[in-house]
Parts: structure tokens; C-alpha cells; sequence
């Protein structure tokens, strides 16, 4: 058992107690199979006498088969339920963990890598949990229930499955370790060659770029080919796995049937028995066989649960709101930052280099610098997203990383460079930090922000959806909306990162004209490129590769312009 | 590539491949699938009467053909190798259903203590089909799987020339990993059909066809009881599994994509949830939503896990009555004794092959899902269209691009990306083009190449409109990197030679060590064959950016084209590549669009993207 699949079983006692109940309806299974087997042999072998069976052995079977029938139907909604229990609790965790990955990690994530692995990719469980999980104990306790009868029916014909059936599982690891080896040497130009239709697809646009588009039609025709020639080549080892298994199942069911036979013809045994044992036989060796089939099942459903426990074990659970101070209150403390350094990972130079800057309350500065020089890790370091490698940021000389992230961030409103909307209504994302405000606090700050001209315009207008499946707006629009964001939060201190970015020369006065109201008698760090908000600032602080700069940069020189 | 390249000449099956011909139903091709082929395969399917989307989609055109039916179209040109794979899959599942039966016969005979000569032939042909069940089955196993792997390999061709008019701006595939995978997965539907879906739906038919025969011949009311049975749990049960997994199907879609929807909302809006305080309530969503999927699945477990119940419960069904019938025409002496035990067995393996349906049902219901979206992407215009009598343009010289008034737009009905975009691209000058992220940058070049249309205005070069010229001449003029420039999953070399196949060794070089390039690569244990990662992985972002950058060298266009060549660099390599770049284009018309404003002060000229017009830039600050 792999460790993904042990912690799997340890840590949702959903798929523990499926394994129990599974086994017992196999048991359950297995005694109604071997019930059926006599009673059909029993009817048979009476009538072979010419004895037409009575009603009760009729009845005695048809209840018996309608058993069987009553216990796959549970068998089957029980193992459906226990799946959906299990993905339930994965997905539950995994969501109620992303908070502790850092908004920044989570960023640079591909695009919607987690919510592929939450909705299809943990469906993957299903035939693990439905199919693998309870053939598995099906396997142990079905032929062990049918031989122990056959035991004391017909001993010679349960000793010749005793011998046979340990051949499958003997027999199918010595092919599986075969094969193992052949495809492991095979393995790079296996997935090289399935990749090719991958990497083409991918680079399409490419080839397109270059005119080669349609020289590959034939490569991948090629490809495809040398592919399956690779992989028959490998199958025709894969599949000695199932001839084996199928070739050992049909054959004992031979060796009980003719030995039987032979000693029927003797006299030495009854036609009672012999069919019982003929109807038994297969039984025994079905488990098995669902067991190879299921095999596969199950290396995915493990291949999935390692991925969601990478996941789960990439956060280290953050410190507890329990254990960290109430940060003071930023209308009267002031911000400041101590010699921070902080460095992305993978990177060599650090993105803020030894900064240090005081920020009195009600204090207004500017940071400006060109892109990359660490103006956004400066506000991400202010909101908690990142901790510095060195250095200290303090609110009223308490440090930032001892205080209640929480609560501090609920002293601050951000207009992120690129502000995310929100499955939800215009509304609801403007009132993202203050889910209570009403429908007219939202329309007061959507058009402190001069967003209520576009908002009015949408289909819906405050009610209409955005996000993935919803409207799309402009960046522009998207900036507003965060601003309006900022200002339905009605917070002491503003992190502004280019709030007039993105916008043409009617909005950006608007929208400058809304930031300077929006400003008044709060704190407020404003990242500005190129801006009319730089004369509002008490103070202009430049920076170039995380430091402050030294005065003005010279002006730039040498283009043509139009 | 390391493979073998196929000698073997395309089989005769396969006529030049032309958009379009491995869509619509061709005469000579067997033509479109007859009913009565389909009707087996798939219930719910063309052949069944089926209330469902199955009319309405016939009905939406006459050239409008059922996704699956087009699917089995694409396979109709290897029933050569498919049908003896469907034949050995039918005939080892037989093997087994006549191994039980002759078993119980030689039980059953033997029970009359006749002499051993009466039932030695029974013995050996026990023996025979229980060694020769294992041999089929691994044969029918080989030569499915090498049926299905050529189907694929066709189909897969198929798909890649549908894609190629669409490439990049006609799917989305293009512009998301996702659902480039999605559609990856979607090209498989091909092999899950045969395998999951077609092959046992044969081998069933051809096991319940053989016992019912001979049932019937033995006892004919037994035959015509257990037919009625098999035709009930191998079609009515599997049809009905189709019908609620499908009406489930739609249910558990929307919770599906609600979750997805929070859970980006959790991942991409971390940072802002953080900073409004909203994460909890934003996890709680998604717990919610996780619980109704929950709830969505527990109540479909109900229903689903019937169907197994319920061949089982005719299969029971089945014995009983075929077992009562043979002991009552026993008793009235019209049916051998050992004849009641061969029915009472028959009756029972009938259904064995069954089983599998109900399951393959349900995975129909996810392939013809599957099927819809491919055939969608088979029917996706191509967003531009080509000329029908294409104008030439000059292939070499300094050229210089005049764009006026353009106006682009991604969908009708949404507002254009560009609108009134003026600019020259004077011959031999290196054009900077700033812009904010989303200012419509990259469809500015995706026009220039032909990847989109233009609704308004004009693009010329040497005095001819570009949509007056077929889209390849156009890219062997206007060409270079694009945004989502692509490093392929081969050696260096081919990665470059793809730009201009017949470049020699020396062109090579050139092209590496004017995008600085060379150094590395020559200080790589395999030089020029050092094979690299998908997309690219085993490089740095900066020498992924220059050897895309050196590939645009080299082919060497009259007009260069690079859109965001330092997109993901930090800022000090970034500013050392746009130098180097600009250095590395002197004296050709190029057209470099960026958001970076630094290290541009050796071009020629800079312009500024704005609200889809073009400006002119700000002086850049550093």
C-alpha cells in the first residue's frame, strides 16, 4: 500500500468504515452465492430424478436470487455514497486550507490548477472508492467463504482451487514485475511519443506563425503510429497478466468439472454435489479477476489523492487568530518599515533591498519607480503577503507578523494592480469588505469612484454577474470597481497600486478627483507611474531595484517620438 | 525524433484530408453509419427511437449529424482491423458461456453412468475451451487495443487539421491549459467508445444471441423467455441508465461549475478576499457548494447502483423460469433429462456479458459529451476568411506595413479591442508599441498575421491589402514571436529549424549569438540536440525568451513581429534582453510591443496603445 493510499484510509474514517461494510456484503455476497449454488443443483438433481420440484424450492431460490439482486443494489449505493463522502471532506479541506497558502503562492499557481483538481480531478476517487476498495476486500473473503464450504462438500475439488487460485496473484506480479521493467525502459519513448500530439496542439499558433502547420498533419499521423507499434509492443507483455489469469480461472473450472464427471460415471459422488461445485468454482475465481481489472482503478485513485495531500501539506498552518495581539488603531499609529529585505523565490536579487520608511497617520506618499523596482511587494509587505527575510514592519511599534492579519487588514482598503471580480453581483463585490452595507452605500461608493455610469449601463446594472462565466469588463472598469471596493470599506489606511492605470485622460481626472476625496484624513500609500496624483502627495519617494532612489532620474533620452 | 518514420503509404481508406470531408458523410465511405449499424451500439443512439436531444439535433439540419455518429464515421475506415478485434472479444466470451454449458451437460450426462466413450468428446472439448478462453481473450485484448491505436492515430489527425484554421484566436483551447487538456481528453473519447462501449455491447449481443439459439432449439418457450429477458436488461436497462445519468448529468454540471467558480475565486481573488476580510465567508461558499455536489451524488447513488441490481434481478429471473420450464417439459417427457441442466446453465451465462452494460451506459452518456464538444470544434468557422483568389504579395525587401483606421472585434456584439488603430511601420525602422495590459497589443498582432479578421480599415503591405492575400503568404511576410510563442518538446535545433527548415548550420549560429544565445548553448553537454522540457521547462525564463527570439531571427522575416519578448523576466534581465533585441533588429521593420519601459532608448520610434487607439508615449520615467 502506497503511503498516499494508507493516509487516505487513516484520515476520512468515511472510506475505513466503507471497507468494513463492504466486506461484510461481500461475506453476505459470498453465502448467497454458495445458497444459490445448492439450491439451483439441488432442483436440478430432482428433477434429474424425475421429481418435479416442489413450490418451496422454487420459492427458497427466486428469494435468494432477489437477495443477491437487493445486495448488489446496496452494495452499489453504499460504495456511491462513501465516494461522495470522501470527495466531500477532500474538497471541504482543500478549500478551508488555500487561506493558509498565501494569496501570493496561490497566485502564481496555473490558472484554475486547483479547480480542475477539486471538481474532475477528484473524480478520480469515484472508481477507486467504488470499484478498487471493495473488490479488494472481495477478493479475500469470497473465495475464502466458497472453499471453506466446498470443503466440506466436495474436498477434492476445494483443494484443486486452494492450489489454484494463490497461481493469479503468484502468476500476475511475476508478469506485472516483467512488465514493469519492459515499459520502465520504454517508458521515455512511450510518453514522448503520446506527448507529441500534446506539444503540437500546444504549439499550433506557432507553427501556424512559421508556415508549418501543415507539414505536421503528416508528423502527427507518424507519431500516433510510432506510438501504438511502442505500446503493442509493451501490451503484448501487459496483457500475459490477463491471459494468465483468465487461462488459470477457465482451467480449474476444467480440472473440478471433469474429475467430477469421472467419478459421477464411478457412482462415487452424487449429481447434487457435482453441480454445486460446478456452479461454485467460477465464483471463487470472479473476485480475482475483478481485482486485475480494478488494478488500474486504483493506481489513478492514488495518483489523485497524492496530489490533493501535496496541496494539503504545502501551507503550514498559519498561527491562529488565538495567539495574535489586536494590532492599534491606524488612525493614531503610525506604519513603519525597518531595513525590510524581501526576496521572491527563484530569484537572486531581492525585490525591496534594506528599505526602510516612516509613515506618519494621516500621512500621504507617493512611490513611484519603474515596474519591478518593488513598489507592489512594498504594499504586499504592509498587507502581511509577504514576510521580510530581514527587517521589521511595525504598526505603533508592535510587529506586523505578531498582530491578528485579520484585524489588521480590516484597518486597510487595497486597489490591487489587478483587482479580481468575483463570482457574484456588481454589488456584492463592491461590498466585498463590508457584506452588511446596503444597496444605497454601495451606489454612494460606486459613484464616489465614477463607476456608476458603466455599472448603470450593464445588462443587470448592480445586480448583473461577473467573473469566469460573467460579464467581463475593461481594465478600467475592473480598476473603478476596486476603488469602489475601497471606498464602500471606509478604512483608515489605503494602499493604492496604480489606481489610475489603465484609464484615458477623462477618467483618470475623475478618478483622481475621487482618490484625492477618497484620501482625505486617512493614511495612504499610493503606488503612481505616471499620474496627476503626484502633486496630492506629501511625499514623492522614487525607487529603483527595491531602494530608494537618489533624486530625479535623468530624463530619458534619444527616442523619436510621433 | 527518435522514431521510426512509417514507410507503409497511407492506407488506400484515407483520401488527401480536406476540412470538411471527415465531417460530412461521405458516399463512398460506407457513407454516414446506417441505423441499423448504430442501433446496437448505442442505445439512445440513431438507431433507437429516443425523445431526447438525439431528434432535435437531427432536426437542426439536414448536413447536422449526431456527434457519436460522426465519431463512428471517423472510425468506419478500420473495420478491417475492428471488427475481428469485436469478433474475438465476442468469441472468448463465448468460449466461456459454452464452457459452462458443456460442463454441465458432461455432468449431467455422466450422472446416467454411461460408458466413459460417451462423454469423452465432452471432456476434451471442456478442456479444449477452457485453455482456448485465455488464448482469445488475449488475442481479442491485442487486436482491439491495435484497432483502437490506429482509429486514434487517425482521428488524432482529423482533430489537428480541424484545429489548424483555428489556431490561436478561433478556440479557446488555445488560450487555456485547462481546457487544452479538456480537449485532449475529449480526442480519447474515440478510444473509451470502442473499448468501453462497443466492444462489450458486441460481445453481449453475440452471447445472448448464441445461448438464446440454442436455448431455443432445445426448448423453444425457454428461448423466447430468456430472449425477452436479455433484450430487457441488455437494451431497456442500459437505455434507461443513459436517460438519468444524462438528466443527473446536468444537476451535477451546474454544482460543478459553481465550485469551480469559487474555488477561483479562492485562488486567483486570495489576495483580495485577504484584504476585505472576505476568505472566510468565500470558503464557506465553496464548503456549501462542495456539500451540494455531495447531496447531488448520494441521491444519484440511489438510482444508479439499480441498474445492476436489476440485471441481476432478471438473470435470476431468467434461471427460474427457463429451469421451471425445463423441469415441466421434463415431467411431460418432451425434453431429455441432461437437457435441464444445459437450459438451467445457458440461462445463467446468458447474462454474465451483461453485466458490463449498465456501466458502459453511463460512460456513453460522459462520451457522447464528449462527442458534442468535438463535433462543435469540427463545425467552428475559422475566424478568418481566406481569399478565394488570393493576391501575391512581395516575399522579400524592406517592406513597410501601413495600418488605417483598424477596428477589431473578438465576437460580434461585444465592443471592438481596436478601433481606428493608424500606424506605419516604416521599412527598416524598429517600432516600439507600449500598452497597458489589455489595451488590445496582442490583437494588434494577431491581425497583422491573419489570426483575426478585421471588421473596418485597412492593413497594407507594398500597397496590398492583407485580406486580399491567403493567410500563409501573409505570415511568410509579417511573422516573429508571438505572446504564446511556443518552445516544442525536441532537440534545440528543431526548435529553431522550424522557423526556416532549410537554414544551414552557420544561419544557426548566427541567429543564437545575435539573440545571445550561443554561449549556452554551446556550453551544454549535447549542444545544438540538447532535448528540451515540455514547454521549455529546463531553461530559464531568459533563455526561454531569447531562443524564442532567436527563432524569429531566423526566419527572417520582411517585417518582424515580437510581442512581449520579456513577459515574465525580471526587470534587470528583462532590460538586457529589449537592448539586445533592439540591438539584434537594426535596420529591419520590426514592430516590438511591450509594457516594459525601460531599455528602450535605441528605437526608432515609440507609440502607445491606448483605449484601442494609438498615442503617442509618455517619456518613460527610467
Amino acid at each position: 500500500m502506497k503511503p498516499a493510499e494508507r493516509r487516505l484510509l487513516q484520515e476520512l474514517p468515511t472510506l475505513r468504515r466503507h471497507m468494513a461494510s463492504s466486506g461484510v456484503l461481500a461475506l453476505l455476497g459470498a453465502v448467497l452465492v454458495v445458497a444459490q449454488a445448492s439450491l439451483l443443483a439441488a432442483l436440478l438433481a430432482d428433477g434429474f430424478d424425475g421429481h418435479l420440484a416442489p413450490g418451496t424450492a422454487l420459492a427458497a431460490l427466486g428469494g435468494v436470487l432477489a437477495l443477491r439482486a437487493a445486495l448488489a443494489w446496496a452494495r452499489g449505493m453504499l460504495a456511491q455514497r462513501a465516494a461522495a463522502d470522501a470527495k466531500r471532506a477532500l474538497r471541504e479541506r482543500i478549500t478551508g486550507r488555500l487561506r493558509d497558502t498565501g494569496p501570493l503562492k496561490l497566485a502564481s499557481r496555473p490558472r484554475g490548477e486547483t479547480a480542475t483538481l477539486l471538481t474532475r480531478g477528484l473524480d478520480a476517487l469515484d472508481p477507486y472508492v467504488t470499484g478498487y476498495l471493495p473488490t479488494m476486500t472481495a477478493a479475500v473473503v469470497v473465495p475464502a467463504t466458497i472453499v471453506a464450504w466446498l470443503l466440506g462438500t466436495d474436498w477434492s475439488s476445494a483443494l484443486v482451487i486452494m492450489l489454484t487460485l494463490p497461481l493469479i496473484p503468484v502468476f500476475g506480479a511475476l508478469v506485472g514485475m516483467h512488465t514493469a521493467q519492459r515499459t520502465a525502459r520504454q517508458w521515455t519513448l512511450l510518453s514522448r511519443l503520446g506527448g507529441h500530439f500534446t506539444d503540437v496542439i500546444a504549439g499550433l499558433p506557432t507553427l501556424r506563425a512559421f508556415g508549418r502547420a501543415e507539414h505536421q498533419t503528416r508528423v502527427v499521423r507518424e507519431m500516433a503510429d510510432a506510438h501504438r507499434r511502442a505500446t503493442m509492443r509493451t501490451l503484448r507483455v501487459a496483457f500475459l497478466s490477463s491471459f494468465v489469469l483468465e487461462t488459470v480461472a477457465t482451467l480449474s473450472v476444467a480440472l473440478v468439472a471433469v474429475p467430477v464427471g469421472l467419478r459421477l460415471l464411478g457412482g462415487h459422488t452424487d449429481l447434487h454435489t457435482a453441480l454445486t461445485v460446478l456452479f461454485l468454482a467460477p465464483e471463487a475465481y470472479l473476485p480475482l479477476r475483478a481485482a486485475g481489472a480494478a488494478f488500474h482503478d486504483g493506481a489513478e485513485g492514488v495518483t489523485v489523492a497524492e496530489k490533493v495531500f501535496a496541496l494539503l501539506d504545502e501551507a503550514p498552518p498559519a498561527l491562529r487568530a488565538a495567539d495574535r495581539r489586536t494590532p492599534p488603531d491606524a488612525r493614531t499609529a503610525p506604519l513603519r518599515l525597518a531595513q525590510v529585505t524581501v526576496r521572491h523565490p527563484g530569484r537572486a536579487a531581492p525585490a525591496v533591498d534594506r528599505f526602510s520608511l516612516d509613515v506618519r497617520p494621516g500621512e500621504h506618499i507617493a512611490l513611484t519607480g519603474p515596474s519591478g523596482a518593488g513598489k507592489s511587494t512594498l504594499l504586499a509587505l504592509l498587507l502581511g503577503f509577504v514576510t521580510p527575510e530581514s527587517g521589521r514592519v511595525t504598526v505603533g511599534g508592535t510587529d506586523l507578523a505578531l498582530l491578528d492579519p485579520d484585524a489588521w487588514r480590516a484597518q486597510v482598503a487595497w486597489v490591487p494592480q489587478h483587482p479580481h471580480l468575483f463570482a457574484a453581483s456588481v454589488a456584492d463585490n463592491i461590498r466585498l469588505g463590508r457584506p452588511a452595507a446596503s444597496d444605497t452605500e454601495v451606489r454612494r461608493a460606486a459613484r464616489a469612484a465614477f463607476a456608476d455610469g458603466f455599472i448603470d449601463a450593464l445588462p443587470q446594472g448592480y445586480d448583473t454577474r461577473l467573473g469566469e462565466r460573467g460579464t467581463g469588463l475593461s481594465a478600467g472598469q475592473r480598476q473603478r470597481l476596486a476603488l469602489a471596493r475601497a471606498f464602500c470599506k471606509d478604512a483608515p489606511v489605503l494602499l493604492l497600486d496604480e489606481p489610475t492605470a489603465h484609464l484615458d485622460a477623462d477618467s483618470e481626472a475623475a478618478v483622481t478627483r475621487a482618490t484625492v476625496r477618497l484620501m482625505h484624513g486617512r493614511t495612504a500609500i499610493v503606488v503612481a507611474h505616471r499620474t496627476s496624483l503626484l502633486p496630492h502627495a506629501d511625499r514623492v519617494i522614487t525607487i529603483a531595484a527595491g531602494r530608494p532612489a537618489p533624486q530625479q532620474p535623468a530624463p530619458a533620452e534619444g527616442p523619436v517620438r510621433s | 525524433m527518435t522514431a521510426t518514420p512509417t514507410p507503409r503509404p497511407a492506407p488506400a481508406s484515407a483520401p488527401p484530408p480536406r476540412r470538411g470531408d471527415a465531417l460530412a458523410p461521405r458516399a463512398g465511405d460506407a457513407g454516414a453509419p446506417a441505423p441499423g449499424d448504430v442501433a446496437p451500439a448505442a442505445p439512445g443512439d440513431a438507431g433507437v427511437p429516443h425523445p431526447g436531444d438525439a431528434r432535435t439535433q437531427y432536426a437542426a439540419g439536414a448536413r447536422t449529424q449526431h456527434p457519436t455518429a460522426r465519431l463512428l464515421g471517423h472510425l468506419l475506415p478500420h473495420w478491417r482491423r475492428l471488427l475481428p478485434a469485436a469478433l474475438a472479444a465476442a468469441g472468448s466470451e463465448l468460449a466461456s458461456a459454452a464452457l459452462m454449458a458443456t460442463a454441465a451437460w458432461l455432468i449431467t450426462r455422466a450422472a446416467q453412468q454411461p460408458p466413459i466413450t460417451a462423454v469423452s468428446l465432452a471432456i476434451v472439448a471442456v478442456r479444449a475451451l477452457a485453455l482456448g478462453r485465455g488464448a482469445l481473450r488475449y488475442s481479442d485484448r491485442l487486436l482491439g487495443h491495435d484497432g483502437v491505436l490506429r482509429a486514434v492515430a487517425h482521428f488524432r489527425a482529423r482533430v489537428y487539421e480541424a484545429l489548424v484554421p483555428l489556431a490561436p484566436a478561433g478556440s479557446p483551447a488555445f488560450r487555456s491549459g485547462d481546457l487544452l487538456t479538456r480537449l485532449l481528453d475529449d480526442v480519447d473519447a474515440v478510444q473509451d467508445l470502442l473499448l468501453r462501449v462497443l466492444f462489450p455491447l458486441a460481445s453481449a449481443a453475440a452471447v445472448a444471441a448464441a445461448t438464446t439459439g440454442v436455448t431455443a432449439a432445445l426448448l423453444p418457450q425457454a428461448g423466447l423467455l430468456q430472449g425477452t429477458l436479455l433484450v430487457v436488461a441488455g437494451l431497456l436497462v442500459p437505455f434507461l441508465v443513459l436517460t438519468v445519468s444524462r438528466q443527473a448529468g446536468h444537476a451535477h454540471k451546474a454544482a460543478r461549475a459553481e465550485l469551480a467558480d469559487l474555488t477561483l475565486d479562492l485562488t486567483q481573488g486570495a489576495a483580495d478576499l485577504a484584504a476585505y476580510g472576505a476568505g472566510h465567508a468565500a470558503a464557506t461558499r465553496a464548503h456549501h457548494a462542495a456539500g451540494r455536489i455531495a447531496v447531488l451524488e448520494r441521491r444519484g447513488a440511489l438510482t444508479t447502483s439499480l441498474a445492476g441490481a436489476a440485471v441481476l434481478l432478471l438473470q435470476g429471473a431468467a434461471t427460474l423460469g427457463v429451469t421451471w420450464l425445463a423441469l415441466r417439459a421434463h415431467a411431460a417427457g418432451t425434453l431429455p433429462a441432461v437437457h435441464i441442466t444445459v437450459l438451467a446453465v445457458l440461462a445463467l451465462v446468458s447474462f454474465e456479458t451483461l453485466t458490463a452494460l449498465p456501466a458502459a451506459a453511463r460512460r456513453y452518456a460522459d462520451i457522447r459529451a464528449r462527442a458534442g464538444r468535438l463535433a462543435c470544434l469540427f463545425d467552428t468557422p475559422p475566424p478568418v476568411t481566406e481569399p478565394a483568389a488570393p493576391a501575391q504579395l512581395p516575399a522579400d525587401g524592406q517592406l513597410g506595413v501601413d495600418i488605417t483606421g483598424l477596428r477589431v472585434r473578438h465576437h460580434p456584439g461585444v465592443p471592438p479591442v481596436l478601433d481606428g488603430v493608424t500606424l506605419r511601420l516604416l521599412p527598416g525602422r524598429r517600432t516600439v508599441l507600449l500598452g497597458a495590459s489589455g489595451s488590445g497589443k496582442s490583437t494588434l498582432i494577431a491581425a497583422l498575421m491573419r489570426f483575426v479578421d478585421y471588421e473596418a480599415g485597412s492593413v497594407r503591405v507594398a500597397g496590398r491589402e492583407l485580406r486580399e492575400a491567403a493567410g500563409t503568404d501573409v505570415r511568410r511576410v509579417i511573422t516573429g514571436m508571438t505572446q504564446d510563442a511556443h518552445v516544442f518538446h525536441t532537440t534545440i535545433r528543431a526548435n529553431l529549424l522550424l522557423a526556416r527548415p532549410d537554414a544551414r548550420d552557420t544561419d544557426l549560429c548566427e541567429a543564437a549569438r545575435r539573440a545571445r544565445l550561443l554561449e549556452w548553448i554551446e556550453s551544454l553537454p549535447d549542444g545544438w540536440e540538447t532535448v528540451l522540457g515540455e514547454d521549455g521547462a529546463a531553461m530559464s525564463g531568459g533563455q526561454r525568451r531569447r531562443l524564442l527570439l532567436a527563432r524569429a531571427l531566423l526566419a527572417d522575416p520582411p517585417v518582424l513581429v515580437l510581442d512581449e519578448p520579456t513577459e515574465g523576466l525580471d526587470p534587470h534581465t528583462a532590460s538586457a534582453v529589449l537592448s539586445d533585441l533592439l540591438d539584434a533588429t537594426r535596420g529591419r521593420t520590426t514592430l516590438l510591443v511591450t509594457h516594459e519601459q525601460a531599455g528602450l532608448s535605441a528605437a526608432d520610434r515609440i507609440v502607445t496603445l491606448d483605449d484601442g487607439r494609438i498615442r503617442p508615449a509618455d517619456p518613460p520615467l527610467a
